[in-house]
């Protein structure tokens, strides 16, 4: 947050994240209408992927192709731990995060202990995410292979809190239910996002990202902050993937660890801008817009057949890197930046 | 033996030996494919995410040439080629070259992208739909006693084989192979010595290209063609190319034919969908303990 040095541009940012988050907060009693709710529950969805993947990436410098592998352990172990065992969700819950991380410690060991950077890095989480996708598979006896795993429907408004499931909890809950799952996980995002722009472990993380070598000999251990950092990654991803489970009641090997979800992070935490703390929101934000535009013009026009949005967010996604490799954050700030020279006010 | 309540069976040799043989067939496929990648990432040491989304391109090329003009897919190459190659040249030219100012998980991000926008207008444009192309000498082949071998797989391993010396020759004895060759070695001290740098990466690019539309050409008689039928490539060509060497031509083609056979073994013990998961596992453990691969650093 570079150019927010003044008094006032603080102030103005602390009044806008007050705006925002009671925006957030507000937003079932404002819309009623389902389709909106639902649209706003799947970007806040994509956001939070979004900066579970920024935390590494953006603010670490080590960009993943493989986050699936993070949202899918966590999901796996959300419904498999019920499905199987008949354990709360409350319980397993906690399980999903602890599994999601041991696997993030897992790869991330391996990877940082051996060295990997830049496209290597990226490959090898591909590469893990991909065994992972072939193991759930297969072990047919543990996941129930390509079925996937199906919760039951819970239709008892009295166990809707119990069994953390929304559909048929009373008047209230179960509309926003959902909504505010989400929205207290990606404000748990922000917060540790938020943290890592104001913390000693922030500044060694950002310091890893710009220069290792510079960064060890000012005396941080890089291997340490990346792992911190992956685990943390993983810890944030691990929500979207709880959230899931609870809301679909189902997933399956192509759900949990195909490509989809490691793309939809990358998508919305680079559009977005990588390493802020708003880029993932606005980023998703950005792409849901257009992907809603593109249904009701294109899919109008040429019948509703699938891929037209992902074509349109690929060629966001190569626009981006080529004149706006600071994303809309960037973008953003840049304007704001023109709009206080031109009034001869905020630098002073 | 018994793996995660999986017992694994006892084969005897010849059962094992099958196995191997019709894995060679498969990997010199697999190195066909990879063979693009590793000159894209030699010369222009850029990883090529798009790499298994043009292979799916250019056999929905080999596939409306078969089934609307009616052309064998094996004589297809002769448009599929000289097409993959202009339409690879412009694609660097135009987009990935572009982007290329600064590090390299850019211009991967890139490729993504743009893997993206292409399987998607297929999906878009040719539905999620299989096709076949069906040719009148599909199962005919030799029985080699411990395995059934097609001519279409005959016909893969001879076309990589052929591709690979072909390309080599080129490399070697061109001025345009020479003048590829100095730019993946110094490009700035090429750029001095009067070598259009960004002509050569696209003409680079163009060739890779080329090599997979040839891919396309010979696989299309045993393969079908959906959208996401790059992405299965996409990794196996990864893992490939990593395992011969980033940048080696005869890296690409032991390692295919290395993970050729070793996929069929491990489809033999660990049944069908969970011996894919060796192509991940030697990946990883290339990458991380040998990431210059068998045949390391040079084109």
């Amino acid at each position: 947050m570079s150019m927010l040095t003044t008094m006032s541009t603080g102030n103005m940012q602390r009044i806008g994240w007050a705006v925002l988050i009671g925006a957030l907060l507000a937003a079932p009693f404002a819309i009623h209408s389902g389709r909106w709710m639902e649209f706003i529950e799947l970007t806040l969805f994509a956001a939070l992927l979004g900066q579970g993947w920024n935390i590494l990436g953006g603010y670490g410098g080590q960009y993943s192709f493989g986050h699936a592998l993070f949202f899918g352990t966590a999901a796996y172990l959300q419904a498999l731990l019920q499905y199987k065992l008949g354990w709360s969700p409350w319980l397993t819950l906690w399980i999903a995060i602890g599994g999601s991380v041991a696997v993030a410690a897992f790869v991330g060991f391996l990877s940082f202990r051996y060295g990997l950077r830049g496209s290597y890095f990226a490959l090898v989480t591909l590469a893990f995410a991909e065994a992972f996708h072939v193991l759930s598979r297969s072990l047919v006896s543990v996941t129930e292979g390509g079925r996937g795993v199906q919760l039951p429907l819970n239709q008892d408004p009295e166990q809707a809190l119990a069994t953390f499931q929304f559909t048929f909890a009373g008047p209230f809950l179960s509309e926003a239910g959902y909504y505010y799952t989400i929205l207290i996980f990606l404000l748990i995002g922000f917060a540790v996002t938020g943290w890592l722009n104001h913390s000693r472990f922030g500044a060694q993380l950002q310091a890893v990202r710009e220069d290792e070598d510079a960064a060890s000999a000012l005396g941080i251990d890089p291997f340490r902050v990346k792992m911190s950092a992956i685990c943390l990654s993983a810890g944030v991803t691990s929500l979207a993937g709880i959230y899931y489970v609870q809301k679909f009641l189902f997933v399956d090997p192509g759900i949990a660890y195909g490509p989809g979800k490691s793309v939809e992070a990358l998508f919305a935490a680079i559009i977005g801008g990588v390493g802020t703390v708003l880029g993932p929101l606005l980023g998703s934000a950005f792409i849901h817009i257009v992907g809603e535009f593109a249904k009701e013009t294109i899919g109008a026009m040429l019948g509703d057949r699938p891929g037209v949005d992902l074509i349109l967010f690929g060629i966001i996604l190569v626009l981006m890197l080529a004149y706006m490799p600071r994303g809309l954050v960037g973008l953003v700030e840049l304007l704001w930046r023109k709009l206080m020279t031109k009034r001869g006010g905020g630098n002073a | 033996m018994d793996f995660l309540g999986i017992s694994l069976p006892s084969y005897s040799l010849e059962t094992v030996f099958g196995s191997a043989i019709s894995g060679v067939f498969l990997g010199a496929i697999y190195a066909l494919v990879a063979l693009g990648l590793t000159l894209i990432y030699g010369v222009l040491h850029i990883i090529n995410f798009a790499h298994g989304t043009l292979l799916m391109l250019a056999m929905y090329a080999v596939f409306f040439l078969w089934s609307v003009f009616g052309v064998d897919p094996y004589l297809a190459m002769l448009i599929v080629v000289p097409g993959g190659y202009l339409f690879g040249y412009a694609l660097q030219r135009s987009v990935i070259g572009r982007t290329s100012h600064g590090r390299d998980e850019i211009i991967l991000l890139t490729t993504l992208g743009v893997s993206i926008v292409l399987e998607n207008f297929a999906l878009f444009a040719f539905s999620a739909n299989e096709r076949n192309v069906q040719v009148p000498y599909d199962f005919d082949g030799i029985d080699l006693g411990v395995v059934y071998i097609v001519w279409p797989q005959i016909a893969a391993l001879v076309g990589s084989l052929l591709i690979t010396a072909a390309l080599w020759c080129f490399m070697r004895f061109t001025d345009t192979g020479k003048a590829i060759r100095a730019v993946a070695k110094e490009r700035q001290g090429a750029r001095l010595m009067g070598i259009n740098v960004e002509h050569i990466f696209a003409v680079s690019f163009g060739i890779g290209t080329a090599c997979v539309a040839a891919a396309a050409s010979l696989l299309a008689p045993t393969y079908a063609v959906f959208p996401q039928v790059g992405y299965l490539f996409v990794l196996i060509a990864f893992t490939v190319v990593v395992l011969g060497g980033m940048g080696s031509f005869v890296g690409a083609l032991v390692g295919g034919l290395v993970i050729g056979v070793t996929e069929q073994i491990g489809r033999l013990y660990l049944g069908e969908s969970l011996g894919l998961i060796t192509i991940s596992a030697i990946f990883i453990l290339i990458l991380l303990f040998r990431p210059t691969g068998l045949f390391g650093q040079r084109l």
